[in-house]
């Protein structure tokens, strides 16, 4: 690889494959738990579905609540518009993802895990079953008790978030329940859960074989390790790629743009758009960063040329959500409903221009009211695009 | 214990159990959060977010109904953001309610209509979504109605439905913008295992799921003068009308009632706890007469336990669940179609009336009636036995309407010939009351005397829990009933069809040996039932249990069997308990449904 002036660092952990899982998981099970867990904590993993919830913490939680019964569900309902990383992971590094379950089951005292699989990568079942057979026959040859079960979704976007993804699993409509509890405390059927996303599982995977200080050397403060990028839309070169966490929106549009980048969408549906005019200043990781913004991502990273209509971007981010919410809480159900047909009212002159002030408002009381994530972010593509391209949303 | 922490609301300290919501915890400061999801009667939702409160110190703005408090939390219940953020979910709630007002029953008994109130929502800016869900109305029922214009998506029918009544007859279907509250295949009401309960009517906190009325074809009747219009009013309805014309919960209103009913122009008032009493006599009767037969005789075709048959959701539930327990049920008809029959036969020969000029109304504190009156086999006078059913809400518009000040009015007397009645037909309207009645009655048949408990209350199948077991012994019984002597008697009183499925699954696994078991469909019995005022929640259906019980003690004769009108019935009319004519009138089949 050709050396680079600015900060973007191509890294190649998760995908690369010495197909060393066996001994991994025989070492990793040999560790004292609060050694593993205390690993994973000073590595400063945070998930990588989203939300950035500190991985070892949640372990720890789940290993600390007092029931028999645990469970791990690896959340594979990768639906975030522009995603698709898990899907790679799945099919080119699946021992990784379950040997990082059992670790997990053997850190918390669990002894099933699930994986709640996206219903559009049923083709990946047959794959998937193959894996989980060989490893759950070497589980048994090491005397390790584990068994792993694949749960179709059903292709509700929002049985990504994690209680709807068990009220699903409970056989149940998939709505998000009310929290607290959480799922460490009262999780799947009741009981103490950890849900992971795919990839945090394979970083796990790369701490326990590499050693935690070596993931921390990686990417910057408060945003430690790599991240899998899922990138498309205006690029020459679209694709997954890992990359150091921390770089610059210039940096990676310099890498990735096609040289006429208007914004880029971080994060999918749910994210925030950047403008051109904020790229040097938006640094790709998680919350904290002294100055400037600090975006966190699931890894969807969309690049927009000037070709691109924003209202149009916008209407198909409304749209989708209009249709995925769950409809159970008011400001999301109705909210999407109001921000979808008021920007179009705008746009046909029905309603005044100012009129998007009311719905900027209501977007970002969406964020404070709504249940659960979905609603709560809505407002993060609305107002990012809104406020950024005002006047494509009147003329 | 639980342990308790301190916490702020709107800066006023308290200190709290650790368990309580922040919306618990604001009530205990007479701090009033507006709810439209929340229900005492069921479980936390948190998904209308009326209730949103600010958590000093965070961004977000959490549902109090859903969150518990922490130590140290400082919770704003009307700051800036609060209310802004509250105007805009009720506004979201009124962009897609049909809010033609109106036009609707529930106008002026509708927590969205006080809310929006409440907070002067006048400037509804944001768009009108009521015509994108080209909603349709179900009238299909003769009990309920749905209007999906009306609803606001609270799920509370839903969770009745499931949690209450074990039904889940309603349920949520589609996403987004679509969501919608439906049935199996969205089919018409009619057509589902519903029960007509009215549950979930009881519940809506809108006029999206209402009673089908039938007020208007009552004054229509009335105002025939070739039409003589009797009403019956269930017991029940005496102890829930006051809530709806300015009397406090529990208050008993009998008098008034019966004044207000012959103000309206009705030709008689009379009294279905006279069918009560005559209902123990019948059942309690055929009670003996299976027990004879089972114990005695051996005979295979002989079912044991005998459920009790009053509830009309309970029949339709059991219809649909448990068809094979089918000849379990009491044969008997309901109070209110036994007095359907009667007064098209009996009421009409004595007072020399032609029963096709008699329109025979009833007052209940149910939906179901209104089915149950509707049922084919309901014309054994050989018209339609009960022509409407009124639910004690009907009444209470019918009282306002006709300008009737209720409060004012003096106690006056049910009319005679099927208006007297006892402790024990009163006690119908409550949870085990039934079972007390004709406890109180058949073991006098039994033993010749009173039941062994003090003032003939049997406390022990009283109560608010949802499955209840008793057991009274019966000892030197008289000749006739020999083959008792030393039984046991074992009953069971289950209120609520989620309780309901409780004790048929017991009878199912063959662990329980009940003699006799009574269910009402609705919680707390007949008073917390489907057509009574709204809201009813734990604590009213308490009170008016109160009253329930507080009115059979007032009663001069509190048994069945001592009721003279229904001595004087039997001696004129039917003959015997369980009599070829009373099985002419008074009893009726049952009919196995499907589940789906």
């Amino acid at each position: 690889m050709s050396v680079t002036t600015y900060q973007l660092k191509r890294v190649d952990l998760i995908f690369k494959n010495e197909n060393d899982w066996k001994q991994i998981l025989s070492k990793t099970l040999k560790r004292k738990k609060e050694d593993i867990i205390n690993s994973l904590i000073s590595s400063e993993l945070k998930g990588r579905g989203g939300a950035g919830f500190p991985t070892g913490m949640k372990w720890k939680l789940t290993s600390e609540a007092k029931e028999e019964t645990k469970y791990v569900i690896c959340n594979a309902d990768e639906g975030e518009p522009g995603t698709f990383k898990d899907r790679e992971i799945l099919t080119q590094v699946p021992h990784k993802v379950l040997t990082a379950m059992a670790i997990c089951a053997y850190v918390t005292g669990a002894s099933e895990g699930y994986i709640y699989l996206r219903g559009e990568y049923k083709f990946l079942q047959k794959s998937l079953y193959n894996a989980i057979g060989e490893f759950e026959r070497y589980c048994e040859e090491i005397g390790f008790h584990f068994r792993i079960a694949i749960f179709m979704g059903s292709g509700a976007y929002i049985c990504g978030e994690e209680t709807a993804l068990m009220e699903s699993m409970e056989g149940r409509r998939g709505e998000p329940r009310n929290k607290p509890p959480f799922p460490t405390d009262s999780g799947y059927l009741g009981k103490p859960t950890v849900v992971n996303n795919v990839e945090t599982l394979v970083h796990t995977y790369t701490i326990f074989k590499y050693g935690a200080k070596k993931f921390r050397d990686l990417g910057v403060q408060y945003s430690r390790g790599t991240k899998l990028f899922s990138i498309s839309g205006d690029t020459p070169i679209p694709g997954i790629y890992e990359l150091e966490l921390g770089m610059t929106l210039s940096d990676f549009v310099e890498e990735f743009g096609d040289g006429d980048t208007k914004a880029v969408q971080v994060g999918g549906a749910s994210g925030f758009l950047v403008p051109r005019k904020r790229f040097a200043e938006t640094q790709i990781g998680f919350q904290g960063k002294l100055t400037g913004v600090s975006l966190p991502t699931g890894g969807s990273m969309m690049l927009f040329n000037s070709s691109r209509s924003m209202f149009n971007v916008l209407n198909n981010y409304l749209d989708f959500f209009e249709e995925e919410s769950c409809g159970q809480c008011t400001p999301c159900r109705v909210g999407c409903q109001q921000l979808l047909k008021g920007i179009h009212a705008v746009k046909r002159g029905d309603k005044p221009a100012v009129y998007l002030n009311k719905l900027l408002k209501l977007s970002e009381n969406m964020q404070y009211t709504a249940k659960c994530g979905l609603g709560q972010s809505v407002g993060n593509s609305f107002a990012s695009i809104v406020e950024n391209f005002r006047e494509e949303m009147i003329f | 214990m639980n342990e308790k922490v301190n916490i702020t609301i709107n800066g006023v300290p308290l200190r709290v159990d650790e368990n309580k919501t922040i919306l618990d915890a604001a009530e205990e400061l007479n701090i009033k959060i507006p709810t439209l999801c929340y229900h005492k009667d069921l479980c936390v939702a948190g998904n209308c977010r009326v209730c949103v409160v600010e958590q000093v110190g965070t961004n977000k703005l959490p549902a109090a109904c859903a969150t518990p408090v922490h130590d140290g939390m400082e919770i704003m219940t009307n700051s800036l953001k609060v209310r802004n953020a509250r105007k805009h979910i009720i506004e979201l709630l009124l962009a897609e309610h049909n809010a033609e007002c109106t036009k609707c029953y529930k106008n002026g008994n509708c927590e969205l209509q006080e809310l929006a109130a409440e907070y002067k929502i006048i400037n509804q800016e944001f768009m009108n979504l009521v015509a994108d869900h080209g909603c349709t109305i179900d009238d299909f029922s003769p009990s309920i109605m749905k209007d999906d214009s009306r609803c606001i998506r609270c799920q509370r029918c839903v969770r009745t439905c499931a949690e209450l009544q074990g039904v889940n007859a309603l349920t949520v279907a589609y996403k987004g913008s679509e969501m919608k509250i439906s049935t199996f295949f969205e089919k018409p009401i009619s057509d589902v295992v519903c029960t007509n309960c009215g549950q979930c009517v009881n519940h809506c906190p809108t006029g999206a799921l209402i009673e089908k009325n039938y007020i208007e074809e009552v004054w229509e009747a009335i105002s025939d003068p070739e039409k003589h219009v009797v009403v019956q009013t269930a017991p029940a309805v005496r102890v829930g009308l006051g809530e709806e014309l300015g009397f406090e919960v529990g208050e008993r209103v009998t008098g008034k009632m019966v004044a207000a009913l012959k103000r309206l122009g009705f030709d008689a008032v009379l009294d279905t706890d006279f069918t009560a009493d005559l209902t123990i006599l019948e059942e309690g009767t055929e009670l003996l007469h299976r027990l004879k037969e089972a114990l005695v005789d051996k005979n295979p075709d002989v079912k044991l336990p005998m459920a009790t048959s009053c509830s009309p959701g309970w029949i339709k539930y059991i219809e649909h669940m448990y068809p094979e327990y089918l000849p379990n049920l009491s044969s008997c008809k309901s109070p209110q179609q036994m007095f359907g029959a009667l007064v098209k036969t009996y009421y009409a020969k004595e007072r020399k009336i032609k029963p096709e000029n008699i329109i025979s109304v009833s007052i209940m504190p149910c939906t179901a009636k209104k089915f149950e009156a509707n049922r084919p086999e309901m014309h054994d006078s050989g018209y339609r036995d009960v022509d409407y059913v009124l639910t004690t809400r009907e009444l209470a518009i019918m009282i306002k309407q006709a300008g009737i000040e209720f409060m004012k009015l003096p106690d006056e007397h049910y009319d005679r010939l099927m208006g007297e009645s006892t402790g024990a037909g009163v006690i119908f309207g409550a949870t085990g009351g039934v079972m007390e009645a004709a406890l109180r009655t058949a073991y006098e048949i039994v033993t010749g005397r009173e039941v062994p408990f003090e003032n003939l209350n049997i406390t022990a199948v009283r109560g608010e829990d949802g499955l209840r077991e008793a057991k009274i012994k019966i000892e030197n019984p008289v000749k006739e009933w020999a083959f008792l002597d030393g039984v046991e008697l074992k009953c069971a009183v289950a209120h609520g069809l989620i309780n309901a499925r409780e004790v048929m699954e017991l009878v199912k696994s063959g662990k329980s040996d009940y003699h006799f078991i009574e269910v009402m469909a609705c919680p707390g019995g007949c008073l917390g039932g489907g057509g009574q005022p709204i809201p009813t929640d734990p604590e009213i259906r308490k009170r008016r249990m109160e009253a329930i019980y507080a009115e059979d003690m007032g009663m001069p004769i509190r048994k069945s069997h001592e009721n003279p009108e229904v001595k004087q019935i039997y001696q004129s009319f039917l003959g015997q308990p369980y009599s070829e004519k009373s099985h002419e009138l008074l009893h009726t089949k049952y009919l196995p449904r499907e589940r789906y």
